[in-house]
């Protein structure tokens, strides 16, 4: 019962949120510019969503995100341009072969711990660009050039499915499951939990949404160069993720729309930026190791209020 | 002998990964931390080295001697700073600590100086001398010497002196070393000193070898470096020699098969492969988990 007041509470919210902002596009309210920083928005969010679910849900330490952002952008320009299918087929089929690959590299990987595990990812992330670097069908080096088809609609439609997912799976018997293991692998596997697949499956839905961040991704920008999936992308995400909070899904949201408008402001500056970036994750982690929101999430902070804070 | 050319390229490229290698693998069994900054100290070292030669017009050993002892200095100050209150902390967050300190370092540099690539100076005439059929130019000679000598020095440090005989102590039981009098915050930063004074004689000999140094040439090597001490089995001081010198070769090789752009993966699929059949490494030794 409560579980449902708060899913259909977020929908409404979702829907009045959109409802503004669409209105305010009609109405020439919002420019170019501003739509751009909107779609952006929903882009970092679905990312940090999607690591939230691994790092802070399941507690498995992955810093190569952007390598299945990356699986993603280039399956789905390849599905619209090479093979001239509609936005929609380019979005499902770059998010399936990139919840694949999460697959195939969640199944060795995971079963590394901490360090290592953090290690093999970052390098699996680096195979994964260097192997779109390497194959001419794709442009190598150079880049492919991909139409503009995004709109802030798939955008933010696709924003609300990835959150509405994760949350429901994060309150399921899985999602438990999962976050046993993040709190003591060894005690959850003595209960009977089987830690390896709760693992790999967290695993595969990241890398599901984060193949639908890039496929959005791709489709916004006039080229995809393997420069941008580069392990500075995957930190910006772990930044998103971090900051939020270590296991609250409102936290990592209203971090990676925070952290997109500072970007947004300091885009000529980006040195300062990633200085910025940097000194606030280190004092973070020194005084306060969990994130700012911890654990918790912004429901229990308002009786009343919903997560999703404020857009815009 | 193409081969044999090939081989002296291969090991000269490998010192500088064991040397950086070493700091990794010393640090980490020390402390059981991923020091992801360790990468930007020997990017400081090649700066360091870079200005000591082009503007204050030292000769290369007093470069390299300066570059070693200011990045020893560096590294103290971050271990001090960022690292001491993170000893009881999760690994997570030591690990984001030190992303964040690697990403701090390289922007400071390129906000002070720009991101513009720079130009080593030549300091030794590039003579190549022939062995058996193969060019061996006289750089790969001196990078090969440099390496040995500081190998053999580290040797010494950690089996012959006392504060090595700490730094042994302290990485087996950190706890009982305490216990026995030893102070372990200070063989802690002296741990980091001298991997750092490796790393940063690594970046002044990078910067002799390949010639263009930049704010951001340190995350890749760094990378490799971790690769090179996993490889060896980290913790493990001949293990990272060992690593650096195989992942050195393999990745000439690599590029002499003529897949140069495939170099760079070379090292990932050698550390996916050692993560999954051996974990230890090869000098590694296995360990049981606990509960």
């Amino acid at each position: 019962m409560k579980k449902s007041k708060a899913f259909w509470g977020f929908l409404v919210l979702a829907l009045v949120i959109y409802a503004v902002v669409q209105g305010m596009i009609s109405g020439g309210m919002l420019d170019l510019y501003y739509q751009n920083i909107l779609i952006q928005m929903c882009i970092n969010v679905m990312l940090a969503v999607s690591l939230h679910i691994v790092i802070g849900i399941t507690g498995q330490f992955s810093i190569g995100h952007a390598g299945f952002m990356a699986v993603g952008a280039y399956v789905s320009a390849i599905v619209t341009m090479k093979l001239g299918l509609p936005l929609i087929v380019a979005i499902l089929l770059g998010a399936v072969i990139s919840a694949l690959a999460g697959l195939l590299v969640g199944i060795p990987t995971l079963r590394l711990k901490g360090d290592y595990l953090a290690i093999a990812t970052l390098g699996f992330a680096e195979i994964i660009r260097i192997i779109f670097l390497n194959v001419d069908y794709v442009g190598g080096a150079a880049g492919m050039v991909v139409m503009n088809m995004t709109t802030w609609t798939y955008a933010f439609v696709a924003v609300v499915i990835t959150i509405l997912v994760i949350a429901n799976f994060t309150n399921s018997r899985h999602g438990r499951g999962c976050i046993s293991i993040r709190e003591d692998e060894i005690a959850s596997d003595a209960m009977g939990i089987n830690t390896t697949y709760y693992k790999v499956i967290a695993f595969t839905i990241g890398a599901f949404f984060a193949g639908v961040a890039g496929a959005i991704y791709s489709h916004n920008f006039f080229i995809i160069q393997p420069t941008t999936f580069n392990f500075l992308k995957s930190f910006d995400i772990l930044i998103y993720v971090v900051l939020g909070g270590l296991g609250s899904l409102s936290g990592s949201v209203i971090a990676a729309i925070f952290l997109t408008v500072v970007s947004a402001y300091l885009s000529n500056f980006p040195e300062t930026r990633m200085i910025i970036y940097s000194l606030v994750l280190i004092i973070v982690m020194l005084y306060r190791p969990t994130g700012l929101m911890g654990t918790k999430e912004i429901t229990s902070l308002f009786k009343f209020g919903k997560k999703g804070g404020s857009k815009v | 002998m193409e081969w044999l050319q090939q081989l002296v390229n291969g090991i000269s490229l490998g010192s500088i990964y064991a040397l950086i290698a070493l700091g990794y693998t010393m640090v980490y069994g020390i402390i059981k931390l991923i020091n992801f900054a360790h990468g930007d100290v020997f990017m400081l070292g090649a700066f360091i080295g870079f200005y000591a030669i082009a503007r204050w017009d030292l000769g290369f050993f007093p470069a390299l001697i300066i570059a070693m002892l200011l990045c020893a200095i560096i590294g103290v100050i971050i271990e001090r700073v960022a690292y001491k209150r993170l000893r009881n902390a999760t690994r997570i967050a030591a690990l984001i600590t030190a992303i964040g300190v690697s990403l701090l370092i390289e922007y400071t540099v390129i906000f002070f100086r720009g991101a513009s690539p720079e130009a080593y100076p030549e300091v030794f005439a590039n003579k190549s001398i022939n062995i058996l059929g193969a060019n061996i130019s006289s750089i790969s000679i001196v990078i090969l010497a440099v390496t040995v000598v500081l190998m053999i020095l580290l040797h010494f440090i950690v089996h012959k002196t006392k504060i090595g005989k700490a730094m042994r102590a302290v990485s087996h039981d950190a706890d009982a070393a305490r216990l026995m009098g030893i102070n372990v915050d200070n063989t802690i930063s002296a741990t980091f000193a001298i991997g750092s004074a490796l790393a940063g004689a690594a970046g002044v000999i990078f910067g002799l070898y390949y010639t263009r140094i930049e704010p951001l040439m340190g995350v890749l090597p760094g990378l490799k470096a971790f690769v090179a001490a996993v490889l060896g089995g980290i913790g493990s001081i001949p293990g990272a020699m060992t690593g650096g010198l195989v992942l050195g070769v393999v990745e000439t090789i690599v590029s002499a098969l003529g897949y140069s752009l495939w170099r760079d993966a070379a090292a990932f699929v050698i550390l996916i492969l050692i993560l999954i059949l051996k974990p230890s490494g090869i000098f590694g030794k296995n360990t049981r988990e606990k509960v």
